[in-house]
């Protein structure tokens, strides 16, 4: 496993925003080729960068989304705020049959660096419309790179390798960690796609966990290590690619596994993680028990706050899953 | 100001070859050595023609499915096309697109499009780099009738015009969206009648008539290339073949309409000019013929002659280095 790039002595505090906007304005200087749509304009990269860079949009989804495959086509950098992933929905063509698939089908006779940002999760009382974890539909659409970030750190440090990427990225970023603080260095620094980080270390139980869920398996993991069970849990970070390697590495170790996701069950993440274990002949017999998900219900998140906290695991499910996986012989 | 006679011989040429090619494509589907589907340009040939010749190597087109045409004007290698179409390696995208899919990126082809009004949007995109560019470089987009019902047309011609973004918006009517007649889709006569709701000049023009098309495109590209903003362009035109080379779906399009309309060849209509003004003689017209469908034979050749990709290609391209 590769290890979590060091933070240097030069940290300070700051949230999730502030990190994401840092990586912004540090790319756009590095590059002038970048370029911003949104509907909303960030003041801070439009006061630096100009009208003509950082754009305010109509309300237009589908032209922005394109608009964005049309500048990457011409050599540009487009960085794209679709808001709300739900809002994506209504550029889903530009977003699958246009930016997703126009590499491969021309051949690869140009590139298409795009970033799509777009907020997710549960948590706000925003009801459907407005909150939504689509991630798992994406990973079944080759040509698009998928982040995922759960730090202040991880969001700057992939955001910016996502903009000097050459394909289409999305960013899905949470909505409940966006006032999230965490300490992140002075200096420039990049993260990799595909590099896992491993937020405990432990020996009982592999717990993979994705975006928020991250927090609370750590939270879990603390609260469990005082009755001498030892959890090691793995954040992704990103899920295409995915650091497949990093969670076979640990389900080697540990023989037991859980995933936690706050995107509905069904063909998700989750599944796709487990399948990645049980189909290696060497870790399926690695398996002590047999693996679990802890997943986000099969329903529309509802509005009202006692029926949404009930749509998406919390601690004691994932502590609950964890206990029945170990309690298997 | 006419087009001068040189300058006709060679549209006239680009005319031709559409027409050759295309009909030997329709040919060979029958014949099934092409795989998937079609869509014919005959019939249109005149407006990718005029309106391409307006362009510089480095201004950008974005096409739709029926592309072969907008492909051959902007001066794609026949070659390549032929063998994109038989799905061969040496093709434009490497067998990966096919008839619908063609690009050329090193002559500001920036692709067809299978699906229907989805290039406008990313033409906006070439227009808007065009002008953060901050040259002259102007974009053009064509798109049938029927991609005007489409909300992206919508989007599409609203940013542009309020970016002011030098872009063509090159509508070529051909009066049916599959067998749906464009009446039956659109309460406004003109699609260029929806210009004016988004400030912009539209016309219409007589889409079968070369000079028409020249003149009106001149003067769209003039004005782009000056930072006037866009234009929507409207050509009426007709496509003498079914929606695409299949039978799965009748042509419910009446005989009489079909035929009145190749009465009004767009081909035939450049020809008698160019006898009437003693710029060619019929011999030269024939021998200009068998040069194209020569032309046309050794891209079959070429393309019968390239090897079919291997099967794990298909893992390639997905994403870029």
């Amino acid at each position: 496993m590769k290890p979590e790039p060091a933070m240097t002595r030069n940290t300070r505090k700051i949230t999730f925003a502030e990190a994401t906007l840092e990586a912004l304005q540090e790319e756009f200087r590095r590059d002038e080729k970048t370029v911003h749509l949104s509907t909303d304009v960030a003041i801070p990269l439009r006061k630096e960068f100009g009208a003509a860079r950082i754009r305010a949009t109509p309300i237009a989804e589908s032209s922005i989304v394109g608009a964005a495959v049309g500048l990457a086509g011409s050599g540009f950098r487009p960085v794209v705020n679709l808001r709300m992933a739900t809002f994506g929905f209504v550029a889903m063509d530009q977003m699958v049959n246009q930016a997703a698939k126009i590499t491969y089908m021309f051949g690869g006779q140009a590139r298409f660096p795009i970033v799509y940002r777009m907020t997710v999760g549960a948590g706000q009382s925003m009801a459907a419309q407005h909150s939504i974890n689509p991630y798992p539909m994406y990973m079944n659409v080759p040509g698009l790179k998928i982040i995922l970030p759960s730090t202040p750190y991880d969001a700057k440090g992939l955001l910016k390798t996502a903009i000097r990427d050459n394909n289409p990225v999305i960013s899905f970023e949470h909505a409940a960690l966006t006032n999230l603080s965490g300490e992140v260095p002075q200096e420039e620094y990049t993260i990799a796609l595909g590099q896992a980080a491993v937020r405990r270390a432990g020996t009982d139980i592999t717990v993979v966990a994705l975006a928020r869920m991250a927090h609370l398996a750590a939270e879990v993991a603390n609260e469990m290590e005082r009755e001498g069970i030892s959890l090691e849990v793995i954040d992704p970070r990103t899920l295409v690619p995915l650091d497949k390697e990093s969670i076979r590495e640990s389900v080697a170790k540990t023989g037991r596994l859980v995933v936690v996701d706050e995107a509905c069950q069904t063909c998700g993440a989750a599944a796709e993680i487990i399948s990645l274990v049980v189909e290696d002949r060497r870790l399926f017999r690695c398996l002590k028990s047999q693996p679990a998900r802890v997943c986000g219900l099969d329903v529309p998140i509802p509005f009202s706050p006692p029926m949404e906290r009930f749509a998406v695991p919390d601690k004691e499910r994932i502590a609950a899953a964890v206990r029945a996986v170990l309690q298997e012989a | 100001m006419p087009i001068p006679n040189q300058e006709l011989i060679d549209l006239y040429r680009k005319m031709l070859t559409i027409r050759r090619f295309e009909e030997r494509v329709a040919l060979e589907f029958k014949r099934e050595t092409i795989p998937g589907v079609v869509h014919s340009y005959i019939g249109q040939e005149a407006v990718a023609v005029g309106v391409c010749a307006n362009l510089r190597n480095d201004d950008r087109i974005v096409s739709n499915h029926r592309g072969h045409g907008h492909c051959i004007a902007k001066g794609a290698d026949l070659n390549r096309m032929m063998a994109e179409i038989y799905g061969r390696k040496s093709g434009y995208c490497k067998g990966k697109g096919g008839s619908m899919h063609i690009a050329d990126f090193s002559i500001g082809m920036l692709g067809a499009n299978g699906i229907v009004a989805a290039g406008l949007p990313i033409a906006v995109g070439t227009a808007l780099a065009a002008q953060l560019e901050g040259g002259d470089r102007v974009s053009v987009v064509f798109f049938g009738d029927g991609a005007c019902s489409e909300g992206e047309f919508h989007e599409s011609l609203n940013l542009a015009s309020i970016w002011k973004l030098p872009i063509i918006f090159a509508c070529e009517n051909n009066h049916y969206g599959v067998n749906t007649p464009v009446r039956d889709a659109m309460a406004v006569e003109h699609v260029a009648d929806r210009a004016a709701a988004y400030a912009m000049p539209g016309t219409v023009v007589e889409g079968n008539d070369l000079a028409a098309v020249y003149r009106a495109t001149r003067d769209a590209v003039a004005s782009a290339r000056a930072g006037d903003g866009p234009s929507l362009l409207e050509f009426k035109t007709y496509r003498w073949r079914h929606h695409f080379e299949m039978t799965s779906i009748p042509d419910l399009r009446p005989r009489e309409e079909i035929e009145a309309w190749k009465e009004r060849c767009p081909i035939a209509h450049v020809e008698r000019r160019l006898l009437r003004e003693g710029v060619l003689k019929k011999e030269d017209l024939a021998r200009l013929d068998a040069e194209v469908l020569s032309r046309i034979e050794d891209a079959v050749g070429f393309a019968l002659a390239s090897p079919l990709p291997e099967p794990a290609e298909a893992l390639e391209d997905v994403f870029s280095e």
